[in-house]
């Protein structure tokens, strides 16, 4: 696209660690937000920190944009202090914001913002890299939520930035919102920015990421491809009545985790046939069963289990 | 791996740190300008009350002076302290609380920036309030001020803003959100009532007189009434000093407010 070659300053490559959580651990009074949390974001990469509410994705974002400082451990972005100028110069962040100055229109928003950087977007482009160009004159307060979004999207781009920070882009937006902005942001990477995404949609993850990092209660639980992700959380649910017991059934080839629910078990795996098959075989009074997705919280259920064992 | 291998140094130009407060100022003032709550309550509201009690009403003199020209320094005073506590409180607790403040510290603007833009953007609008006072004093209720005298009222009601623009931001870290608004006024309305900004001081009973003395706006009305000719004759070296005092305990509560929240951020 014509319009956004001046966009791509400096073509980068996933050799390089554009930015760097080491060992750190953040406590906000009694909560201990982060927990020896260790995260490389490899530049001209999308790396997503997927995770349930309350995780610990917001602090870690918080950490690397200097917003708030680490208990212990270290932060640093581009090899430097997150909280110098020179960092935040080459730095750009969409944060989860309950409310933005509504009475000023979106090119107001964009001529401030851009002002802030040495080398900003030229206006237009700003406005076309956010799908936003027919929103210029509008006040920011008279916008939908998917258009807000697609305006903090534009104020977090319009310093052209070298590394982006997107925290939950895309929450509580609707399915096409939702994919307008993913076009975007796809558009950044094949321009060489790196970018950080929080999300609690493994789908977006999986849209998104050349790499997903899995998080919770403030520590790590899984790291790696989207595709190794997926595979270690699309399991199945299967529930029976069975006189197995826990022990014998955990021991089964592709079981992930065995609960009992009030006399049910309940059995969360990844090879839901061989499970099956054995199930069968080795109890021929097994009644009651029935197989299920496992959905995005079983998933979280699944690796966190996973690694306590 | 190499931790550094992208340097810090690629960017050596700085952005232009006197355009970032310039449009930062701007851009205050037209968000401020454009919301009702802050322009109706900053100019519209002592325009109102000079035009109903100093135009139409006012026809006695207070003291040696006519009432149009004493309210211009009352109400002046008035409309300063407005603009002021309004502008910076009611925004910097709202932008603190809704997060819009980090998502601008998390960009290079200098954050001193953020708050001269406040400042600077409350002294506008009150200066604007003083102009307009004196063009309607001046056009229609016979106030004959000479250049001189206008100009340092002008300047006095200005600078006086100052003190009150740090209590704005003492209120503003200390306030939530929503609640700024309200609290701004449990302390504006009592104060500019007894500091003799809507009835002259001299009609205020004995013991709200006794109060005046430690109120801030008592100290910038006397100021200003001493301008026109009708102050109670108190020294103004110690009305200045009273609101350089008042300036810096409320810079310390605002300072105070700052490092809770430094805090709270680790």
């Amino acid at each position: 696209m014509a319009t956004v070659q001046a966009f791509a300053r400096r073509p980068q490559t996933g050799e390089l660690i554009a930015a760097k959580l080491n060992q750190v651990s953040k406590n906000y009074g009694a909560v201990q937000a982060l927990k020896n949390f260790s995260l490389d974001v490899r530049a001209g990469e999308l790396t997503a920190v997927l995770g349930p509410n309350g995780a610990g994705k917001t602090t870690a974002i918080k950490l690397l944009l200097g917003l708030v400082r680490p208990t212990s451990g270290r932060v640093s972005v581009f090899g430097g202090d997150p909280t110098a100028l020179e960092t935040h110069l080459r730095v750009g962040a969409m944060l989860q914001v309950g409310r933005v100055p509504e009475s000023l229109r979106v090119r107001e928003h964009i001529d401030l913002f851009s002002s802030y950087y040495s080398q900003p977007l030229p206006m237009k482009q700003t406005l076309a890299i956010a799908g936003i160009e027919n929103l210029r004159d509008r006040k920011f307060g008279d916008l939908s939520g998917g258009q807000k979004q697609r305006v903090l999207f534009a104020l977090a781009i319009c310093g052209n930035p070298d590394l982006l920070f997107l925290d939950e882009p895309t929450v509580g937006l609707d399915v096409e919102a939702r994919h307008l902005l993913w076009d975007e942001i796809r558009q950044l990477l094949t321009l060489g920015k790196t970018v950080v995404l929080t999300t609690h949609y493994l789908e977006e993850a999986d849209a998104l990421a050349d790499r997903v990092v899995v998080i919770n209660k403030g520590s790590m639980i899984a790291e790696g491809t989207p595709q190794q992700i997926k595979a270690r959380t699309a399991g199945k649910k299967i529930r029976c009545v069975t006189r197995l017991s826990a022990v014998v059934v955990q021991a089964l080839l592709g079981v992930i985790d065995v609960q009992d629910d009030r006399g049910t078990m309940v059995i969360h795996t990844s090879r839901p046939e061989d499970v099956l098959r054995e199930l069968l075989n080795q109890d021929l009074d097994i009644s009651g069963i029935e197989v299920a997705g496992a959905g995005l919280e079983d998933a979280f259920l699944a690796l966190t289990q996973e690694k306590a064992n | 791996m190499a931790t550094t291998a992208i340097s810090p140094a690629a960017i050596t130009m700085k952005p232009n740190v006197f355009s970032i407060c310039l449009k930062e100022t701007k851009y205050e003032a037209l968000k401020c300008l454009r919301l009702p709550m802050y322009s109706v309550s900053t100019i519209v509201f002592p325009i109102m009350f000079y035009v109903l009690f100093g135009l139409i009403m006012g026809r006695q003199n207070i003291g040696n002076i006519s009432t149009t020209t004493y309210l211009i320094a009352a109400y002046g005073t008035f409309g300063v302290m407005g603009a002021s506590l309004f502008g910076t409180a009611a925004t910097l607790a709202s932008e603190r609380g809704f997060g819009w403040l980090e998502v601008k510290k998390a960009t290079p603007m200098p954050p001193f920036a953020y708050f001269l833009a406040k400042v600077v953007m409350s002294m506008i609008f009150s200066a604007t309030d003083v102009v307009l006072l004196l063009i309607l004093g001046t056009a229609f209720g016979g106030v004959h001020l000479p250049a001189l005298v206008a100009a340092k009222l002008l300047l006095t009601l200005v600078a006086g803003s100052l003190p009150f623009c740090a209590m704005g931001l003492a209120i503003g870290y200390f306030a939530g959100p929503t609640s700024a608004p309200a609290l701004i006024n449990v302390f504006y309305l009592p104060m500019s009532f007894c500091s003799g900004l809507w009835i002259p001081f001299m009609f205020l009973p004995k013991f709200i007189q006794k109060i005046a003395i430690v109120l801030p706006p008592f100290h910038l009305s006397q100021l200003a009434l001493g301008l026109v000719g009708a102050g109670n004759g108190g020294s103004s070296r110690v009305h200045w000093e009273a609101l350089v005092g008042f300036a810096m305990i409320c810079l310390g509560i605002a300072s105070a407010g700052h490092q809770r929240d430094q805090k709270a951020h680790g």
